[in-house]
């Protein structure tokens, strides 16, 4: 079993390493295919998420008999030297109604900076009844050293919200731009998918 | 099946190098399947080391001994070195032994490469323990606090020591592919004429499959750590959402290698149990096909069910219900190979000896461990259990007794084989009742904690989970120190004893036994013919 044996076993070794580096490679693939998949199947990866709320259309018909309590949770990104919180920590809401919330921001750095929060909901069923009609965050954002300034938040809970979500968190990181970098966040009525350019 | 005697040998390896060069430079599948076991060994007290300390500091609530931060990185070094360091390697030491042995070969296809694949291990375990060591010294950083899972942003704060730990992992998972290849070229080039695939005993079988787990998901771990290396030195954004990137990829990359890896760590036991099962029970393995089937199957479903480890990530519905059936079609299969085992035993002429016993408490146990396992699978259920101690009973129940319970029962199943000695039975049974019971008082309780909702990873609790820890905590004293009598069983075992015939025990059937105990340098220098 000497000559043609050792042919063979050659042979598979070969194969094998081949599969080896097919499989690291595929590790590297995974990285465009996990966005792909995500937006194929509407997995929730980030950068779908903040794109979710598509929001309803403002009806002015306001249901009195719930109350949603909302959280607010903010969130600073370690690459961005600011100071970001909602002046509430919760609030409790009527469906349908329009409601307004500042959030403070400061630049602790003594130069200018430019960043951009991305929103999210939770529970993220809750992201499509969660309409945004105003928000700092479909903009970037820029801080003069040592600014520090108001980020009004005007936004509607839709009636449609499912009876179980009786309250709900929305959550903002706040992340530092390069220049010429923007995070397009949703729009109101438009599903558009936040993409990071 | 022919016998072929082996007395002829000596002049055949005079040339065989001696003392520390027969270790370092050995080719032969014995020396290095002796490495690997003893190396699992040493990893297996190590890792037990930082479980007992993990243990001590549950033992009351409270900080007592260990800061949060060495606590997660005992519970990491625990997980790492256990999975790593000890059963992997054990069950490659199984491999490299009993294999060619068992196929009716000289040697494995690439010894060399063998050698490699052992050599690189000792230098992995120091990268491993320079990554818990550099922290203790100034400018060394913080301690690897993230759990054997290394789930980023948290990774990417840590200090030098994950580079350290990085290295490691990388190291360990091209030892274990290059065993692997190894395992897989020497499985299909080099049985004995006439021993086609369905001919080729269990153990060979799960080990095939379990190579080629490993070939399909290392190198998959291994991009991804490499992704973690440059999100933290090389300014990527792989996993940093402020870059663009997503930290859920990680948990991705990390569970597609995680979940197979279960499979990894419990197929060879799994092979070892389809030997020691019918041999003790006097009776020939029920369903060989439906095993070799039911192995294929779960190694299949196996890869493609991993995101059951990350239910609360927020997935879609679709995809958790893919997740949750895939998971519990995996039970099929798994129970079919508990039913296989099962059907051996019935009516056969059962004798309870060490590794017999440790394969009929790896039926009950496993089992146990899988029902959990089922609990955990289902959606709604695991969002309550989830990163509760609940988990950590569920996979101590799976791993204990399904991949290091196996492990032992092969050792003193093959022990007579390798050093021409049988063991002492009585230390044996002594040291599976403590072991078994040990086990048992540690991590059956565990179960209630979790349900109660006790969460792991965490340095203190609740006062309310004081009493199932202390009685946690003194079965893991048990268990833990019931190790050293193993350590003791194996050296007077090495040392002597009642002299092993070839075939060391009655009802054992398979080329290894036609073998004299010990065997010769080289295993099959004539290739027996199969029948």
């Amino acid at each position: 079993m000497a000559a043609d044996n050792q042919g063979n076993k050659k042979r598979t070794t070969l194969l094998l390493g081949g599969l080896v580096a097919l499989m690291f490679g595929f590790g590297f693939a995974m990285v465009p295919l996990y966005d792909l998949l995500c937006q194929v199947t509407g997995t929730q990866s980030i950068a779908i998420r903040a794109g979710m709320g598509k929001g309803p259309a403002v009806t002015g018909e306001i249901d009195k008999s719930r109350l949603i309590t909302i959280k607010f949770d903010a969130t600073v990104n370690p690459n961005l030297p600011w100071d970001f919180g909602p002046e509430i920590r919760s609030m409790k809401v009527h469906p349908g109604e329009i409601y307004a919330v500042n959030f403070v921001a400061s630049n602790r750095s003594n130069s200018s900076v430019t960043g951009q929060a991305i929103p999210s909901v939770a529970p993220w069923q809750a992201t499509p009844y969660f309409s945004k009609l105003e928000c700092f965050c479909f903009t970037r954002q820029t801080l003069e050293g040592n600014e520090r300034t108001d980020m009004p938040l005007r936004f509607m809970v839709s009636t449609d919200l499912p009876a179980e979500i009786r309250s709900l968190t929305l959550s903002y990181s706040f992340m530092r731009l390069k220049p010429g970098q923007e995070i397009k966040n949703e729009q109101q009525t438009l599903p558009a998918i936040a993409t990071i350019n | 099946m022919t016998t072929t005697t082996m007395t002829h040998d000596e002049a055949h390896h005079h040339d065989a190098p001696t003392g520390w060069r027969r270790w370092l430079f050995s080719t032969n599948h014995k020396d290095i399947g002796t490495l690997y076991l003893l190396f699992a060994l040493t990893m297996m007290f190590l890792g037990g080391a930082s479980a007992m300390l993990i243990r001590m500091e549950l033992f009351q609530p409270g900080i007592q001994l260990l800061d949060p931060d060495l606590y997660n990185n005992l519970v990491t070094n625990h997980a790492l070195i256990m999975i790593f360091g000890a059963v992997m390697p054990a069950a490659a030491g199984l491999a490299n032994w009993m294999i060619p042995m068992m196929i009716g070969a000289p040697d494995m296809a690439l010894p060399r490469l063998n050698n490699l694949s052992f050599w690189i291990l000792p230098a992995a375990a120091t990268m491993l323990l320079l990554s818990f060591i550099v922290p203790f010294f100034p400018g060394g950083g913080t301690q690897i606090n993230t759990g054997w899972t290394l789930y980023p942003p948290l990774s990417i704060q840590v200090g030098m020591s994950m580079d350290f730990l990085i290295f490691a992992i990388h190291l360990l998972g091209i030892s274990s592919v290059l065993a692997s290849i190894n395992i897989i070229v020497t499985l299909l080039n080099m049985r004995a004429p006439g021993m086609n695939l369905m001919k080729m005993p269990m153990f060979c079988w799960t080990w095939l499959v379990t190579a080629f787990l490993l070939i399909l998901v290392v190198p998959v771990l291994a991009g991804g750590v490499t992704m973690l290396l440059f999100d933290r030195h090389f300014g990527t954004s792989f996993f940093d959402a402020a870059g663009g990137g997503d930290p859920v990829l990680f948990q991705h990359l990390f569970w597609f290698f995680g979940h197979p890896e279960v499979y990894v760590l419990l197929l060879p036991s799994i092979g070892v149990l389809s030997h020691v099962i019918p041999t003790f029970s006097r009776k020939p393995l029920f369903g060989y096909h439906s095993m070799v089937g039911a192995m294929l199957a779960v190694a299949t479903i196996g890869m493609v069910v991993w995101a059951h480890h990350q239910y609360t990530i927020g997935m879609s519905l679709g995809a958790v219900t893919y997740f949750m059936i895939g998971t519990i079609l995996i039970s099929i299969p798994v129970g079919l190979m508990i039913f296989n085992f099962i059907a051996t035993m019935w009516r056969g002429s059962m004798t309870f000896e060490t590794p017999m016993l440790f394969a009929v408490a790896i039926v009950l146990m496993f089992t146990f461990g899988g029902l959990s396992g089922v609990m955990l699978a289902v959606v709604p259920a695991d969002m309550q259990y989830h990163d509760s101690m609940f988990v950590v009973a569920h996979f101590h129940y799976v791993l204990m007794p399904g991949a290091v319970f196996g492990l032992f029962a092969g050792v003193f199943f093959w022990l007579p084989k390798w050093t021409g000695h049988m063991y002492d039975e009585r230390l044996g049974k002594i040291f599976f009742w403590t072991n078994v019971i040990g086990f048992n008082i540690t991590f059956f309780p565990q179960h209630f904690l979790g349900l109660a909702g006790m969460p792991r990873r965490i340095v203190d609790y609740n006062v309310m989970f004081t009493e199932f820890n202390v009685l946690s905590s003194i079965g893991a004293m048990i268990f833990g120190l019931s190790h050293l009598l193993l350590l003791y069983i194996v050296i007077k075992t090495i040392r002597g004893g009642k002299k092993a015939r070839s075939r060391s025990w009655e009802g054992a059937t398979g080329l290894e036994w036609e073998l004299s105990s010990p065997p010769p340098f080289h295993s099959w220098t004539v290739a027996p013919q199969i029948k």
